[in-house]
């Protein structure tokens, strides 16, 4: 039990959460980060639906991985993806039929996100499932925590609401606040995230 | 023709896949720091998306759609079938780009095959799967035929190429200047891209 979690397990779990952000150091991923962030809601279920393929995806190629050839990998690499991506994409639109509208293509493009196919390439393709699995989990949380800080600053000061819960109370706006509705806007999610950059590599030395 | 016309201008400024859907982010800043690289591949993924779209098309409306050969509804192999097209299209580009001119080959290395997970390549063809079922006598950004698609693609291709170019130009001038340390490289890049986009948003009043 104890080699499950040893030093380098964890080691690979949580590097991409801060030192080795897919967004913010390894800059994949982009532009979904940047689509899908205009609320908060959406962020999180993009950011748990990459999660999850992730790390199933780094599971199978990692099984599979001795008897891959190398010619053709990355064809392999993309089908195994892209029925994971199909099956979330179902799941959604039974479960959460609301937000997979508002994800709308960006649920597809999933299976272009160059986190997956990063992780697949440079680490699955070469570890055991195990670690692969730790792997996944932690590129795609290290993913999901930049979609929230964005979305949730756009949404606060875009909105004025919280998952759709209004936060900036109503006096406020009588006594001549405005929603910033340029927050909304792409143009935005592009600055904002910007600034998160500037403020981690700030913060975090290297 | 009227409609082909708007169709057209259209996915260069309004549409356009960088400034309002974000797609093919990851090679447009990795790629974009010479004008001439990135006009290479800009003219790569305008080739690529040239040839996926209208087979996709096909694809779509003749095999996968309720009506098609099958007479069933398969439209949820589209993911898998799409990106299989472009795969195997991005390999055959590959070749040949490999075998006529080994200079240009040489100029885009690792960025060739990796169109295939570009995603500006798959949004292309998911943005024109939403479209099939618009009535391009009420909407400008309906695709009602192989041309139309393929009128879609070459606009949205040349709004990528003109992006990516005009990025590179300002990233070449940029070099020479000061920027706080910590927000050199990505993030004065994104704050760049932030302010074209919203330039890119004038366009957005364009009715055509």
């Amino acid at each position: 039990m104890s080699s499950l979690f040893s030093k380098d397990n964890q080691k690979v779990f949580l590097e991409p959460l801060n030192l080795n952000n897919p967004i913010l150091v390894q800059v994949l991923g982009i532009c979904s980060a940047l689509a899908v962030t205009s609320k908060l809601e959406p962020s999180i279920v993009m950011g748990l639906s990459v999660t999850v393929i992730t790390a199933f995806s780094n599971v199978i190629i990692s099984l599979l991985r001795k008897t891959i050839p190398n010619r053709i990998r990355i064809i392999i690499q993309l089908v195994v993806v892209a029925a994971l991506v199909t099956i979330v994409s179902m799941v959604l639109k039974a479960f959460a039929y609301d937000v997979s509208v508002e994800l709308s293509v960006y649920v597809g493009l999933i299976i272009t996100n160059c986190i997956l196919m990063g992780r697949l390439e440079a680490f699955a393709m070469s570890n055991e499932p195990w670690p692969s699995f730790l792997d996944g989990v932690g590129s795609g949380l290290g993913y999901a925590w930049i979609l929230v800080v964005v979305g949730a600053v756009r949404e606060l000061f875009g909105s004025g609401t919280l998952l759709n819960i209004r936060i900036i109370p109503q006096f406020c706006y009588d006594a001549g606040y405005m929603d910033n509705g340029m927050m909304t806007m792409p143009a935005m999610a592009m600055i904002i995230l910007g600034c998160v950059v500037w403020a981690h590599r700030a913060l975090v030395k290297e | 023709m009227e409609h082909a016309f708007s169709l057209f201008v259209r996915s260069i400024f309004v549409d356009n896949m960088i400034f309002a859907s974000f797609l093919g982010m990851c090679s447009y800043l990795a790629v974009s720091k010479n004008v001439k690289t990135s006009f290479g591949l800009g003219v790569a993924v305008t080739f690529v998306l040239l040839v996926t779209l209208p087979v996709n098309y096909l694809l779509q409306t003749k095999v996968l759609a309720a009506d098609g050969i099958f007479g069933i509804d398969l439209t949820y192999l589209s993911f898998i079938l799409f990106i299989a097209v472009i795969a195997g299209i991005v390999q055959l580009v590959e070749m040949v780009v490999e075998r006529f001119s080994p200079s240009l080959y040489n100029a885009l290395g690792i960025f060739l095959p990796l169109i295939a997970v570009n995603c500006a390549i798959m949004g292309g063809s998911l943005f024109m799967q939403q479209r099939i079922s618009m009535d391009p006598a009420t909407s400008s950004q309906a695709i009602g035929s192989v041309g139309d698609a393929f009128i879609y693609a070459l606009g949205s291709g040349i709004g990528w190429l003109l992006a990516i170019v005009a990025l590179a130009a300002i990233r070449e001038k940029m070099a020479y200047s000061v920027v706080p340390k910590s927000l050199q490289g990505l993030g004065i890049t994104f704050i760049t891209v932030g302010l074209m986009a919203m330039a890119f948003m004038c366009f957005s009043g364009l009715s055509l």
